[in-house]
């Protein structure tokens, strides 16, 4: 891994922003969002001056899509990387190799070098030159010969889990140690969202690891544009009050990153959405806790003192200014997924009058045969997703003489056998239940519980690894 | 009837819009005033223990506050209140995305002569 030893000189005419484009914002993302990006890249390219350059990032990773992802691996192990890689790869791979454009993502998940595998055959059939590419490793603490360090940060806590997964959120550093020695395309497991945007900001401008004040400005840039359309209409429209045109097109972010790590977001051009001080406000503040404490693998940014100013003269332009750095954590993030019993649910539907009065018996009926679960239960149409596990808010709520009612209850249990009598009872509800009661719908899932732990930076193998062509066969 | 006070009670949707973000059991929920005339009266009313009570079925453990007065916001953190969160609740929406408008539909009180800037029909 190089060692940086001092940043570049800072040159006397500015050089010009590195252009970030987000293809997608979690796994389950749009596949078709990916194009107007990388059109627009390629238009900013072409217009702009020879030295500027464009990357594109994908954002795949929840919390648990991890944990499947490994549950995939296991049955085979050419699995366990984001199943819809080809789906949001293939319509833009070969444009983004002939214009430069450089790929950055975590679809890697549980399995980067089969990813990489993938993308390399890919590149084969379009007929595109071979990509180097490479892949970051060290957060997967999966392996039996992580166990013992495991078990020495999460002692007690650790009785009787049956693991499916651990992962470090580890940062940008291996990403931009992969692009200096040449990657086009670097595929990562887990890493801290905002790293994809900072690894290829600290390639490009020869930051190194402790230019906190930088750091702390692109990972904001990279905040902003990980949950993709978040920051240009999604996740905003409220009709008469936040109004969003062409939603349905809504276009992903595009961020223009200064030497200085301040960014200005706009979007694919054509496309729907819109980028305003109030969608940046917002996606500014997303998952923040302490404004002056967000703290990523990289740095710990603060963006107490941060404004946010529309340009005046183009639409759908927004600029991020005040931001800055601390120090970074001693210690990374872990997640570690374990097995955690079943979760069973059951609905059924009345309409027409009294509804809710036959909605509410049946619930009754329920809670009086299936007693030993702790229910949920839900009134879909009078109260649901606003209401509390224990049903404090249902009490408090009286029948309100609704006419379309769907009931929906729902329990956990560690075995299998218990959480199937909540489906067997919602079911006889047909014959046994309160006049008209229909549509029932069951469905039992197993369940995947997380806990967090933190472990020491240098406890943690963080690398990268060009792949060479017999790895890519 | 005092002119000279008179307030209007609202919706805090006209005031204010908000976005929720969850981490484990922990919830944020910002706040961001309309208009800048509009971020004092916002800061004096929807105080952790204002909040606090608005969610008082979901029981949290502790409710912050964080001050954003550049960008006319603010941040409330709500502990415990997600029955577990993502992997552990039994709620259709376990990332409680929806409860940026329970928040949205606290009543406040605003002067009359604010009243023009206020958001929506």
């Amino acid at each position: 891994m190089t060692v940086r030893l001092k940043s570049a000189p800072m040159n006397a005419i500015a050089p010009p922003p590195l252009l970030i484009g987000c293809a997608a914002g979690f796994s389950g993302d749009r596949t078709d969002a990916a194009g107007p990006v990388v059109d627009t890249l390629i238009a900013r390219l072409a217009g702009g001056p020879a030295q500027q350059r464009a990357f594109l990032i994908f954002e795949t990773l929840a919390e648990r899509t991890l944990a499947l992802a490994q549950l995939r691996r296991r049955d085979n192990p050419e699995a366990g990387y984001e199943p819809l890689l080809d789906a949001m790869l293939r319509p833009v791979l070969a444009r983004c190799l002939a214009h430069g454009i450089r790929i950055v993502s975590n679809f890697g998940a549980a399995n980067p070098r089969a990813a990489a595998r993938h993308i390399a055959r890919m590149a084969r059939e379009l007929g595109a030159a071979a990509p180097r590419i490479a892949v970051v490793e060290g957060d997967d603490l999966s392996g039996p010969e992580h166990r013992a360090l495991l078990r020495e940060t999460l002692g007690a806590q650790m009785e009787g889990l049956r693991i499916v997964s651990a992962n470090a959120y580890i940062g940008a550093e291996p990403i931009a140690a992969a692009l200096d020695a040449g990657a086009q395309i670097v595929v990562c497991g887990r890493v801290a969202d905002p790293s994809l945007t900072v690894g290829p900001a600290m390639s490009h401008f020869g930051w190194r690891a402790d230019d906190w004040h930088r750091l702390g400005r692109a990972t904001m840039a990279g905040h902003l544009l990980e949950c993709g359309a978040q920051v240009c209409g999604g996740y905003f429209a409220d009709p008469g009050y936040k109004d969003v045109p062409g939603l349905e097109a809504v276009g992903f972010p595009i961020a223009e990153i200064d030497a200085d790590g301040n960014c200005t977001i706009g979007k694919a051009d054509a496309t729907g959405g819109l980028v305003s001080e109030a969608t940046v406000k917002e996606q500014l503040l997303y998952e923040v806790h302490d404004p002056s404490a967000y703290l990523t693998p990289d740095v710990v940014a603060d963006i107490a003192e941060a404004e946010v100013k529309r340009e005046q003269c183009a639409a759908d332009r927004v600029a991020l200014s005040g931001v800055r750095g601390h120090l970074r954590p001693s210690h990374y993030k872990v997640n570690v997924c374990h097995e955690g019993g079943w979760l069973a649910e059951g609905e059924i539907s009345y309409a027409g009058p009294r509804a809710e009065a036959r909605a509410r018996l049946a619930a009754e009926v329920l809670r009086k045969r299936l007693d030993g679960l702790a229910l949920r239960v839900d009134l879909i149409g009078a109260l649901s997703i606003l209401g509390d596990d224990a049903g404090r808010m249902l009490a408090d709520t009286p029948d309100a003489g609704l006419r379309d009612v769907r009931l929906r209850v729902a329990a956990t249990h560690a075995e299998r056998g218990q959480a199937e009598r909540l489906a067997r009872e919602v079911m006889a509800l047909y014959t046994c239940g309160p006049a008209g009661g229909g549509g029932v719908r069951t469905a039992l899932t197993p369940r995947l519980n997380t806990l967090s732990c933190l472990l020491p930076r240098e406890a943690v193998r963080v690398r990268f690894e060009l792949l060479g062509k017999e790895a890519l066969a | 009837m005092n002119t000279a006070t008179d307030m209007v009670e609202v919706p805090l949707y006209r005031a204010a819009h908000c976005r929720t973000g969850d981490k484990g059991d922990r919830s944020n929920i910002s706040v961001i005033a309309w208009h800048p005339e509009l971020y004092p009266l916002l800061v004096e009313q929807l105080t952790p223990e204002s909040v606090a009570a608005r969610f008082r079925h979901r029981a949290p453990a502790r409710v912050q506050r964080f001050l954003l007065p550049r960008l006319h916001a603010m941040n409330f953190v709500l502990d415990a209140v997600l029955d577990g969160g993502v992997n552990d609740a039994l709620n259709l929406d376990a990332h409680g995305k929806a409860l940026s408008f329970l928040l949205l539909d606290t009543p406040i009180r605003v002067p009359s002569a604010l009243a023009p800037l206020l958001a929506g029909p």
